[in-house]
């Protein structure tokens, strides 16, 4: 359950100072599959930075799951991301250096689990999300799709209140965009929380509810 | 928690080879820089000190430049053994001479003492038997004769009982002395002959004054109380004129050689820690090189809930092993080199000591984790969102 109210945030660009949320107010109910969409510039990102716990708006208050974020430290909010967030962006963002299956693993060793209940809850990810045939595989020997899926299942692992995915089709060919579409709605049926911030129509569509963001200001559509 | 960032510490260092090897390459020359040259150091001052340690480090030399025209005599020499510090004595006398034997004839230098000479400097015997008191006490014409003289007089050692010219008065050997190791290569040229203190002085009419002698103590920490008991001694015997004699200390000649050799240690150390230090900049640069793809990956471990102090945790331990095999690879590497350079070299007696050794770990490990930790450090201090979108 995510509860924002009246949330604002500016930053100071040059001389200018862009309004990148103006008093943003929004409630996602759990299990539900929200589409936010809005052109550049339009406070989408600083909208999905301020929800992932990322970053904390100026004025107004975020309540996840009933806990008042602004009041928390910065590792308590690491804590908070790593067990409540699973996050999926554009350009994937896997270590390099770590197999799928680390890659899948790590927010898993942040939590200090036992290495068999990690591997179980690995595997079970990659089942998921079908990769377990290249749970070895570095990203670099994967493809886009097969990346952003391996991101999808670092995202799941966690059992997390809400994935919130940042343009996850934007760096992928439409056929391989469908087929990451797909897997979220599998997993919206699963019943996870999801929010996905895209700026194409179609992709928002397909979500059950759209939310508008434009200049700093969040509308349902 | 430690375990896993040990894990990822050795991925890390693993999949970049590179990068590890050239930071553990800038510790492994600063490292042996380091060690081989304190060991050279080291070795040198070894030697130095062994070679005066030889002599003796609880030896007095004193002689008398004014006698005021009271000369000590040799029994007051004999005497200062009474003081309790004072372990022996011995008065000695040097002269030149012509030594003879058959055909044979070489100038020689003579040196007149009594029988503790022979312990107090620290000799040793190839033949024979070395001067007694009771030579001394009867001026018996008899003689030692240094190994060098043998050979050249008798043209070998088994002499015991031949007869040697000195100046023309007939002395029987005997003894041979066995030749020093020396370190100045150049004393075994020297042709030296051992007779009764009183047999000198009767051969060149010199009379039984003694104007110098040594003296030694007990052991080297009654060294300070002999020095004093001597001083004092000599400043009343002679009318409180401290200018009348001198007194010197073997053990202050060693400290000044060993403060020489400190000053070496210090200044090469010092060089070699600056290029162990430019070593630290290298590693320092390296990593500066790779803080893209640092800060990216710290972002990344940020967003998916790694705390700061995980993250740092991780980057300690990875310079912390990168530093650690590097200067273990180094002092190897050293050990090689300072073997390689005493079989090599004849007159280089390198020793490495364990202080340089624990010295040029701790060195590397400090400047290792201090330049590996920084990048990682700034790094971990940013917002997740500003560390993700550190690209290119």
């Amino acid at each position: 359950m995510i509860e924002l109210n009246n949330l604002c945030k500016t930053y100071e660009i040059g001389d200018d100072t862009v309004r990148a949320l103006d008093h943003a107010s929004l409630c996602i109910e759990d299990g539900e599959f929200v589409s936010i969409i809005g052109p550049s510039g339009s406070g989408k990102s600083t909208l999905m930075n301020v929800i992932g716990c990322l970053d904390v708006a100026d004025e107004g208050t975020y309540l996840l799951d009933g806990m008042p974020i602004e009041e928390f430290s910065d590792d308590e909010l690491a804590r908070i991301r790593n067990e409540k967030i699973g996050f999926v962006f554009q350009n994937f963002n896997l270590l390099s250096k770590l197999s799928a299956q680390e890659n899948i693993e790590l927010p898993l060793v942040y939590q200090q689990i036992p290495k068999q209940e990690r591997k179980r809850r690995v595997d079970e990810a990659l089942d998921r999300v079908a990769l377990r045939k290249r749970k070895n595989h570095r990203p670099m020997e994967l493809s886009g799709g097969q990346q952003q899926r391996v991101a999808i299942a670092r995202a799941l692992v966690t059992k997390p209140s809400l994935i919130l995915a940042d343009e996850p089709t934007g760096n992928l060919d439409s056929k391989t965009g469908d087929e990451i579409m797909t897997l979220f709605h599998e997993l919206h049926d699963q019943g996870n929380t999801i929010v996905l911030i895209t700026h194409d129509e179609k992709v928002a569509d397909q979500a059950e509810r759209k939310i508008r963001i434009l200049d700093g200001k969040v509308f349902d559509a | 928690m430690v375990f896993q960032s040990v894990k990822m510490a050795m991925d890390s260092i693993m999949s970049n080879k590179m990068r590890s090897f050239l930071t553990m390459l800038g510790m492994i020359i600063g490292v042996m820089s380091l060690v081989v040259l304190v060991s050279i150091v080291n070795g040198a001052t070894k030697s130095v000190t062994d070679s005066i340690a030889n002599i003796g480090t609880n030896m007095l030399s004193v002689s008398i430049m004014d006698d005021k025209d009271a000369p000590l005599s040799m029994d007051e020499v004999e005497e200062l053994t009474e003081y309790e510090s004072v372990k022996n004595t011995a008065s000695f006398s040097t002269g030149n001479a012509t030594a003879k034997h058959e055909r044979n004839s070489e100038s020689i230098t003579l040196y007149g003492t009594t029988g503790s000479y022979y312990e107090i400097k620290g000799l040793s015997l190839l033949n024979g038997r070395f001067l007694k008191n009771a030579d001394v006490d009867s001026s018996t014409f008899v003689a030692v004769l240094n190994q060098t003289a043998a050979e050249e007089l008798f043209g070998q050692t088994h002499i015991v009982g031949e007869t040697v010219s000195l100046n023309g008065y007939h002395f029987t050997v005997i003894g041979v002395l066995e030749e020093e190791e020396s370190t100045t290569g150049n004393s075994s040229e020297r042709l030296e002959a051992y007779i009764p203190f009183t047999a000198l002085s009767k051969i060149s009419g010199s009379g039984r004054n003694v104007s110098s002698f040594y003296v030694t103590s007990a052991d080297e920490d009654s060294m300070d109380a002999v020095e004093n008991e001597i001083t004092k001694f000599l400043y009343l015997r002679f009318s409180y004129d401290s200018d009348a004699f001198s007194v010197t200390n073997s053990s202050t000649i060693m400290e000044t050689m060993s403060s020489v050799n400190d000053t070496m240690k210090w200044m090469l150390g010092g060089i070699a820690a600056i290029s162990l230090l430019v070593g630290g900049i290298g590693i320092m640069n390296i990593m500066l090189v790779s803080v893209t793809e640092i800060t990216r990956e710290i972002g990344i471990r940020k967003a998916i809930g790694a705390r700061k102090k995980t993250i740092l945790l991780q980057f300690l331990i990875e310079a912390l092993l990168v530093s650690i095999i590097g200067c273990l690879i180094g002092i190897v590497l050293s050990a090689l080199t300072v073997f390689g350079v005493n079989s090599l070299i004849d007159s280089v007696s390198a020793s490495m000591s364990l202080d340089v050794v624990l010295v040029a770990i701790g060195f590397s490990v400090f400047i290792g984790t201090v330049f590996g930790i920084y990048p990682a450090y700034k790094a971990a201090d940013k917002p997740p969102i500003e560390a993700l979108r550190y690209m290119r």
